[in-house]
């Protein structure tokens, strides 16, 4: 009967959707409505095929297809992401390979989008979505809830993914930046955000254990503060509902307030909450190893909650936001330097006792230097949020260095050591295919980031004491011009960073695949049930 | 494996999850109290600064700080240092500046400031110039090169938006002339100035020029100043002097604009930075 009527939505959202394309009054409308109808329309054959078929009897293992096709997502997109933050690094230190023919759809100002929101939403936000599945299930001894839910999150976010990064390239934007996707795909996230809360939340209800372990906490506060976020920042209305415009509620110092409330906490809790339930279960498990402290952890994570959301206005210093409410964003994110560095005192402390495992396990020494790049980033976060620091880092490539080293330094790493542990459980291998060649993934990519940062503290600091400079008299000494003409050399020792960085990822993907193909089976290959 | 055994073993908490525990560890004492120092910290940040709302504004903080204030400040120590020599530059007459060594350098030194700022866009951080953006070190000037036309473009701008702009438009001759007419017409303008052409076709352009051009670009294509209409005969392009480029100005006619200056910078500034293009090497 379910599918029946999922039938009759499938057919009408095809329809529904030939009728918007039919009617679009842009590009990137009628492109998506085609999508979205070959979407409902394969569903709909698909659905039509399984309906009267006899159901395979799903048992009380752990749900972990929808798991490994995270993984294989978030590989696939992190390389993608990775390569087009290469491409547009060379375009900056080389402005003639942003080529005449690339004009409109390829060009730098199409490509930056797709690079962040390739690597922030679908790179990270797939190995967020895959590792919370991994984990509730193992922390609660509970198959993930909702049947095919999960599926549909997986499924749902990859769409978002699709839609958002061909709008980028088509020009629908909403120009804020990390929130690109205009309504209609911003509508879509939200749909699939609930589904992924109600089975987070469904799996946690319905867990055997009867504690809530720390990961989940982290990953629930993430889950619960970027749909708050999402739907305050993407208040917008539709120029027309056959097009992809849309007309931002807010205005003026408002809105520039709320992109950074949101801009902020998506870092905040996008990419540290989320980020730092990953940490706090494959580190233990990895290290195998109790973690440090349970009250630093309840602790950290609450000052860190309460905290973070009040820090966005760091962002805004010197603009038309008033001084008070700067001031504000200023002191918080000064109170949460510690609360942050909570975070990492529990990851690299759970290592004490097994500091050895440094020297023969490349996945530990990933995972540690994850943990390091964490606390230097979020070091450096409150000390460019002190107003007289971000006078001369704000709008320089200061803060582009220190986005990156908590991008592919914190984020990347943690993710990377997390997939070399989710692969051969998944598929149920002894170990990975190669050692060594985590290793050189380690290298690689440790090398590319530190040539990253360091490269970006240079040409930020130089351009900030430029654009300052003044003679005598008061008078300006460079035209902006003279800054990106002394960028160069560092410019082109980024792009090299970035193609060790992309190198590494490379590496990973192969070992990774050779695993599944190569590695030797699991001895007891149980099917793994929930302990009680 | 050499393992040091560890000073003590904490207590877990007891629970387990998938084989994880957790260890009942006190706060790290340097922790908790960098942790106090950052908030009494901020408290007395609070204090000191603009911070709380409330309902009739902001408090001001104790030491009156703001950043309006600070950069206010800023300014007014310049515009302190400069009031006099800019008074000045605001009295004197603009053919005058030069005769001031003390004026004219300091005219030059704020005028490269302004053109840093405002001009660098199109013309080149060294005033080079681009495609459709003239260059401002060579002595070919479409509008004149003395001081006073220079302050004079400056001030009101090309087909600005400006009443006063310097004016004067170019028809767009394909709807003229045939291809073939324009294809002449051009190979005889490059002939000019001996750029590379087609001697065939330039011969029998000059007719075309002489009918449709002289009257701007006069007899030998030296152009009229008086109206903006470029010297054809110096070899120098405005957009480019091959074949297509010259063609496609025939054609369609480029008319650039450059905005009026006058309505954002100061009478001072403008002098100013026209000094500082003025002694670039061009100046009349």
């Amino acid at each position: 009967m379910w599918n029946y009527i999922k039938l009759v939505g499938l057919a009408l959202i095809a329809l529904l959707a030939a009728i918007a394309a039919n009617y679009a009054r842009d590009l990137a409308y009628m492109v998506h409505a085609i999508i979205v109808m070959l979407v409902a329309g394969g569903l709909f054959l698909w659905t039509v095929r399984q309906t009267d078929e006899p159901k395979r009897p799903t048992g009380a293992e752990y749900m972990d297809d929808v798991i490994k096709a995270g993984v294989i997502a978030t590989c696939f997109w992190g390389v993608a992401g990775f390569l087009v933050g290469t491409w547009i690094a060379f375009e900056l230190a080389f402005p003639g390979l942003n080529f005449e023919w690339l004009q409109g759809y390829g060009n730098f100002g199409r490509l930056r989008p797709v690079h962040t929101s390739a690597v922030v939403f679908a790179f990270g936000g797939n190995a967020l979505i895959a590792t919370s599945f991994y984990v509730v299930q193992r922390t609660s001894a509970v198959r993930l809830w909702g049947g095919n839910l999960g599926w549909f999150v997986f499924w749902g976010y990859q769409l978002f993914i699709v839609l958002a990064a061909t709008g980028y390239l088509m020009g629908a934007t909403q120009s804020k930046e990390y929130a690109e996707p205009e309504w209609y795909v911003d509508i879509w996230l939200t749909i699939v955000w609930v589904a992924y809360l109600i089975t987070f939340l469904g799996t946690l209800f319905t867990r055997k254990e009867k504690h809530i372990y720390v990961a989940n906490w982290f990953y629930l506060s993430f889950i619960v503060t970027i749909a708050m976020l999402h739907i305050v920042n993407n208040l917008s209305i539709p120029v027309s509902i056959f097009g992809a415009k849309s007309v931002q509620v807010f205005s003026g110092v408002q809105d520039a307030m709320t992109q950074w409330w949101y801009g902020h906490n998506a870092v905040g809790f996008f990419l540290t909450a989320g980020f730092l339930g990953m940490m706090y279960y494959f580190v233990p498990k990895q290290a195998e190893r109790p973690v440090y402290s349970y009250k630093l952890s309840i602790v950290h994570f609450w000052a860190l909650i309460f905290l973070y959301i009040w820090a966005g206005p760091h962002h805004l210093h010197y603009t038309a936001l008033p001084d008070w409410a700067t001031t504000l964003g200023m002191v918080f994110s000064i109170v949460l330097w510690m609360p942050s560095w909570g975070g990492m005192i529990n990851g690299l402390m759970t290592l004490s006792g097994a500091w050895d495992k440094l020297r023969t396990d490349p996945v530990i020494r990933i995972m540690v230097i994850s943990i390091g790049f964490y606390g230097m980033s979020t070091f450096e976060g409150p000390m460019m949020s002190i107003r007289a620091v971000n006078s001369l880092s704000h709008y320089t490539d200061w803060t582009i260095g220190h986005v990156h080293s908590g991008a592919l330094g914190w984020n990347g790493m943690i993710t990377f050591g997390a997939l070399y542990f989710l692969v051969p459980k998944l598929w149920n291998k002894e170990r990975l295919y190669s050692l060594s060649l985590v290793n050189w993934h380690f290298w690689l990519a440790t090398i590319g980031i530190i040539l990253y940062a360091a490269s970006m503290w240079v040409t930020g600091i130089m351009e900030g004491l430029m654009w300052r400079e003044v003679d005598a008299n008061g008078f300006l000494v460079n035209s902006f011009a003279d800054t990106v003409a002394a960028k160069k050399p560092m410019n082109i020792v980024r792009g090299t960073g970035g193609i060790m960085f992309l190198s590494g990822a490379l590496i990973m993907c192969y070992n990774l695949w050779m695993t599944v193909r190569r590695a030797p089976a699991k001895a007891d290959a149980t099917a793994a049930a929930p302990a009680e | 494996m050499a393992q040091k055994p560890e000073k003590k073993q904490p207590e877990t908490t007891g629970h387990s999850w998938d084989g994880i525990e957790e260890y009942n560890n006190p706060l790290p004492r340097w922790w908790l109290w960098s942790f106090y120092a950052c908030i009494i910290w901020a408290v007395a940040y609070a204090i000191a600064y603009p911070a709380i709302p409330l309902i009739k504004g902001a408090t001001p903080g104790l030491l009156g700080w703001s950043t309006r204030g600070e950069v206010k400040a800023d300014i007014q120590k310049f515009t302190d240092a400069n009031a006099e020599i800019e008074a000045k530059l605001s009295e004197t007459d603009i053919t005058l500046v030069s005769a001031d060594t003390e004026l004219q350098s300091y005219a030059v030194n704020a005028g490269a400031a302004v053109f840093r700022s405002n001009c660098s866009q199109c013309h080149g951080s060294g005033a080079q110039g681009a495609k459709g953006y003239p260059n401002l070190l060579d002595n070919d000037w479409l509008w004149g090169g003395d001081i006073e036309a220079i302050a004079q473009t400056v001030r009101y701008g090309v087909r600005s938006t400006s009443d006063e702009t310097r004016y004067s438009e170019m028809p767009a001759f394909g709807e003229f002339l045939e291809k073939e007419e324009i294809a002449q017409v051009a190979n005889y303008a490059l002939s000019l100035s001996n750029s590379e052409h087609d001697a065939g076709l330039a011969s029998s352009g000059a007719a075309i020029f002489e009918d449709n051009c002289v009257s701007c670009h006069k007899e030998d294509g030296t152009g009229d100043r008086e109206q903006g209409a470029p010297n054809l005969a110096d070899a120098i392009w405005l957009f480019g002097g091959d074949i297509e480029s010259v063609t496609q100005t025939i054609t369609s006619a480029r008319n650039a604009v450059m905005p009026n200056w006058g309505g954002r910078l100061t009478g001072a500034q403008v002098k100013a930075v026209s000094a500082f293009v003025h002694q670039l090497g061009g100046g009349e």
